[in-house]
């Protein structure tokens, strides 16, 4: 998914120059909603990105002497719960 | 049977313990360690009193700690004078500290200060050695124990302000013997295989034995050596442990480095919302513009309108078709009149009228000499009766009803009119109105 990639700093910057341009009154009106589009288009993603809910909390598994098990030369990981008190 | 030992009850039995032990220490001067220091609201300060082989619980009622100058603190070495008390409610017995004063920094203190020399020496205190926190982390490590409340604060805290957030527990121990070495090796671990890109290593609070391990030289080389930035968190609240020190960024408490961790998630979900208010407001206000020139271009009479832009045409046209009325009706009023005109004069011209004319003319004339000719009637008949009147007036009868006498000649008989025709004794006829006499002439006496 490419909304995966969104890189706040960039979206961030874009939007600040959207905002300029828009405040600068220089822009005609259908250029302005045309920058609004694109603009409303990174806020969704932004907000997208930070609300989205795939939370992940794992923990990873070990032996008794403290070494990672390892699964394909990956860490072996499991879901984790955390104490509920 | 009769062997029977006696039995106590449990509370006879502390009670002779608690009679013995305080008969026995009812003043005692002690040298140890501070731990586990807690003030109490109530101003009652507890802790315990230990050295390397043995610790006694210890209270000090606020009325006694009036004299102290500072607080004494976890690690102070302490010289204290009190007496043993026994709690029997439960079971344990304590000092009650009457007076207190520090006899030189406690050992593990002293210990810390110089691992804290040792590790500032090397360098790994240094802010240059600082890593920067990526701003926007994906998968945080976390190295704690699974079973405290550090990681169900953190876990808490990192899921409630990124909701996205992954996150890799490594779990270890973080107290005891084996717990420095677990904690430097997780952390070794973390670096050997990419998998997070931020670790936050630590614990809760606790005594200054409790969080030793964070403050051993192997968990600070191990964070030194890491290439992942680390945040360090151990919960307490006055020393700090070398663990942070060495570690990019010093959290106060676990909760603190998840807040730390996502400090720029929640930034930029402010960040976002308010670079979304700002474009909603920038674009609203542009449209409002727009809008605005497009009611006043409305606004335009011409526009506003269309029939304004005709008006001038429409009221010339009016006109004319009033004028055109106007020209019409006076054409007709004229023509009308000629007509009626034309009419009288036909009237006039007619027979029948010439005949009614004359017959009024004839009607007229004949009125007028019957008129005139009753008036001629009228006047003859009046002049007629006037001589008729006159007639009467001459008439010699009516004369002679009044006294005249007419002379008539016997001769003739004519009427005598004259003396001069008379004779003497002629003979003469008077005519009286009612008969006639003859007489004779006597005398003539001519005048």
């Amino acid at each position: 998914m490419s909304e995966k990639k969104v890189n706040f700093e960039e979206s961030f910057a874009r939007l600040e120059t959207i905002l300029e341009k828009l405040n600068s009154g220089a822009v005609s009106l259908d250029d302005a909603l045309k920058l609004y589009e694109e603009a409303d288009k990174l806020i969704t993603g932004c907000s997208k990105r930070l609300g989205e809910a795939e939370k992940k909390i794992e923990v990873l598994i070990k032996n008794r002497n403290g070494e990672l098990a390892v699964t394909d030369g990956e860490p072996t990981k499991e879901n984790f719960t955390p104490p509920t008190e | 049977m009769s062997e029977q030992p006696p039995i106590l009850t449990v509370s006879q039995l502390t009670q002779a313990i608690k009679m013995q032990l305080e008969n026995t220490f009812p003043n005692v001067w002690l040298q140890g360690e501070i731990s586990n220091f807690r003030k109490q609201a109530s101003g009652h300060l507890y802790f315990s009193l230990k050295d390397a082989g043995a610790q006694v619980s210890a209270v000090m009622f606020r009325g006694n700690t009036s004299a102290l100058k500072t607080l004494p603190k976890d690690g102070d070495e302490v010289i204290v004078k009190g007496e043993i008390s026994v709690y029997p409610p439960r079971g344990n017995y304590q000092l009650i500290i009457r007076e207190l004063k520090l006899a030189g920094m406690g050992e593990l203190l002293l210990k810390l200060e110089e691992l804290k020399k040792k590790i500032h020496a090397k360098g790994w205190f240094s802010a240059d050695h600082k890593k920067q926190l990526p701003r926007y982390p994906k998968t945080i490590g976390v190295i704690t124990s699974p079973t405290g409340a550090a990681v169900q604060d953190i876990i808490n805290i990192l899921t409630r302000r990124f909701p996205g957030i992954h996150i890799i527990l490594n779990p270890v121990r973080v107290q005891g013997d084996e717990a420095a070495g677990e904690i430097a090796k997780a952390i070794e671990q973390f670096n050997e295989h990419p998998m997070a890109d931020l670790l936050i290593v630590g614990r809760g609070g606790g005594s200054i034995e409790d969080l030793w391990a964070f403050n051993e030289e192997v968990v600070a080389e191990a964070i030194f050596k890491s290439k992942l930035p680390i945040i360090g968190a151990v919960g307490h609240e006055t020393d700090h442990c070398i663990a942070e020190y060495v570690a990019d960024i010093r959290a106060p408490t676990p909760s603190a480095a998840a807040e730390i961790a996502t400090s720029h998630y929640v930034e930029a979900v402010q960040h976002t919302e308010q670079l979304g208010h700002h474009l909603r407001q920038t674009i609203g206000h542009l449209l409002r513009g727009a809008r605005q020139q497009l009611t006043a271009i409305k606004k335009q009479p011409v526009i506003a309108s269309p029939l304004n832009l005709l008006s001038p045409w429409l009221q010339k046209l009016d006109s004319l078709r009033e004028d055109i009325d106007d020209n019409t009706i006076n054409l007709l009023k004229t023509k009308k009149l000629q007509l009626e005109s034309c009419r009288r004069q036909a009237l006039a011209l007619s027979p029948a009228v010439a005949i009614a004319h004359n017959r009024q003319k004839l009607q007229s004339l004949h009125q007028g000499i019957s008129v005139a000719m009753k008036h001629l009637l009228t006047r003859q008949r009046e002049q007629l009766k006037n001589i008729i009147t006159n007639l009467e007036a001459i008439n010699p009868k009516n004369l002679l009803k009044k006294g005249y006498t007419i002379a008539f000649s016997e001769k003739d008989h004519s009427v005598i009119t004259s003396v001069q025709k008379l004779d003497i004794d002629e003979q003469i006829r008077l005519s009286f109105a009612d008969g006639d006499i003859v007489a004779q002439v006597k005398e003539l006496l001519e005048k």
